[in-house]
């Protein structure tokens, strides 16, 4: 124990650990708040397609050289997710079938690009960093950090501001509509910070766990706790508490971060399923 | 002038017409059931009328000082609200969005118009349970205390005894009888005919071609010339 003890005050002591921790707790934060309003609405598998799509455009920001690749992946992904979320009911193909579609493509033309005219001699290495999040946490600059706060305090702030309608919306969208509350305006805002959200996780595990760091504490959330409120405010702790968890664990193990933040979800959610199953047995 | 009226409406999505030329009005107090075949239009009209939809001609207008977001709805449930987690309390609140327009939390005074419903409702006992673990009878009385939350003048009801048993769907019928003598008018999709005819102030019968309104003793006598046949959803 007091060798774990010493050993996290060694790595304190490092700026990148703790640029890590803060990112980190911010984006599972904001991930978990508006998981439970994606899980709700059945839309689990968007944040898996738009993290994919982020994936791909990373790749052709990579190939471009772009100093700061956030410029062209935070209005893209916007825009898929305007087209999933707001859009969906106009266009002619299924919901599930469009996010399927979009996220192979993206990933596919994503690693075709990074193949054909990458110039590093490491291409499945940067591709795998991509994907899993290997390292790309602790190796954050401060610009990085200061947006990611930036970023999280803006969806906080909308998510507080909006936290009613949010509810009245997902509850019961046509009931909303007629007693006049403007139901694609706020889609829309759902869709858009859902986007910001995952290209912020991006950085912390990889475009193929996002998934998990916005469906995990929200089904926890909703194991044990019936009410509204209650789910939101425990699954944003958990989520807290399973990231600065998961990234402790992976800087004393040298597990890679993403994989580990995933599995101390995995394992909260059966905790949560036990004390669930024992509060409304 | 009455409360609510479509002249010459035709109904439909796109350019499909589902309704042609539809006339009926709403007066202060009234109590409107609307029947018809599944398939007729009655859940597209109710659209309409609460201005989810735009009619593709003629002309819906509300009166007596009636905003277009002042109408209580009671939709019919959806899938997502099976296994949602919110608390009776916070649905019914959810109603008074309407008054709150920029103002992101609700006030001492839609809170106080929450408790007040829920206790009109009878539901108080249920206020802090789980929606989704209610029976179908109290879930639709959560529905309706949100919409009486939403509304003081006009209630629109789509199929509220969809899937209830008989002791509860009286229970429902009596609720709405007594919202109705305290001065709400009710306008109500049913597929229950006796409960129309013994109700209602007004039936709407958009399953006929010309449709049908009247009172329910015109509708009776013109019924016994052309037998209609009751449609359980």
């Amino acid at each position: 124990m007091t060798d774990i003890l010493s050993t996290l005050t060694m790595y304190f002591q490092y700026p990148f650990v703790r640029r890590a921790l803060v990112v980190g707790v911010l984006i599972a934060f904001c991930a978990s708040l508006l998981g439970v309003t994606l899980v709700l609405k059945r839309f689990s598998f968007i944040g898996d397609g738009l993290s994919h799509v982020a994936f791909g455009i990373m790749c052709v920001a990579a190939i471009m050289h772009m100093t700061n690749d956030m410029l062209l992946i935070l209005p893209v992904t916007i825009a898929c997710a305007v087209f999933l979320l707001h859009g969906g009911n106009r266009v002619k193909m299924k919901g599930d079938a469009a996010i399927a579609m979009m996220s192979v493509s993206a990933l596919a033309i994503g690693y075709l690009l990074m193949n054909v005219f990458s110039a590093s001699a490491n291409v499945s290495g940067d591709v795998c960093t991509t994907l899993f999040g290997s390292t790309s946490i602790l190796a954050l600059t401060n610009s990085q950090v200061w947006l990611s706060i930036f970023l999280s305090i803006f969806v906080v702030f909308v998510y507080i501001l909006f936290y009613n309608k949010i509810f009245a919306v997902t509850f019961d969208e046509t009931f909303s509509a007629a007693t006049g509350l403007n139901v694609k305006k706020y889609n829309l805002l759902i869709a858009v910070v859902i986007a910001v959200i995952i290209v912020l996780a991006m950085k912390l595990v990889g475009s193929l766990l996002i998934s998990a760091l916005i469906i995990f504490p929200a089904l926890s959330a909703m194991r044990v706790f019936k009410n509204y409120r209650s789910v939101i405010i425990c699954s944003s702790i958990l989520s807290v508490i399973c990231a600065a968890f998961g990234i402790l664990m992976a800087v004393v193990a040298g597990t890679p971060v993403g994989s580990t933040i995933v599995a101390v979800d995995l394992a909260a959610f059966w905790v949560a399923c036990v004390i669930g199953g024992i509060r409304h047995a | 002038m009455a409360l609510f009226s479509c002249e010459n409406v035709t109904l439909g999505y796109g350019n499909e017409p589902v309704l042609k030329d539809l006339s009926f009005h709403i007066d202060e107090g009234d109590y409107l059931c609307i029947v018809g075949e599944n398939g007729s239009g009655k859940t597209t009209l109710m659209k309409t009328c609460l201005g989810l939809l735009h009619p593709l001609s003629g002309r819906i207008s509300l009166g007596d000082g009636l905003k277009a977001t002042e109408i209580g709805y009671l939709p019919q449930q959806t899938t997502i609200q099976r296994d949602f987690p919110a608390s009776c309390k916070e649905i019914v609140q959810s109603g008074c969005l309407n008054r709150c327009g920029w103002r992101p939390f609700y006030s001492k005074d839609d809170k106080h118009r929450a408790i007040e419903n829920i206790e009109r409702m009878g539901i108080t006992h249920l206020a802090k349970r789980c929606y989704s673990e209610l029976s179908g009878g109290q879930q639709q009385r959560v529905l309706l205390a949100r919409a009486l939350c939403a509304t003081q003048k006009i209630l629109l009801l789509d199929e509220p005894v969809a899937g209830l048993d008989s002791n509860v769907t009286e229970e429902m019928y009596a609720l709405i009888q007594q919202l109705n003598s305290d001065g709400i008018t009710i306008m109500m999709i049913t597929h229950d005919m006796q409960a129309a005819i013994q109700h209602a102030t007004h039936i709407l019968d958009i399953g006929r071609q010309p449709a049908f309104f009247g009172t329910p003793k015109d509708y009776q006598s013109i019924d016994l010339c052309i037998p209609h046949q009751e449609v359980h959803a």
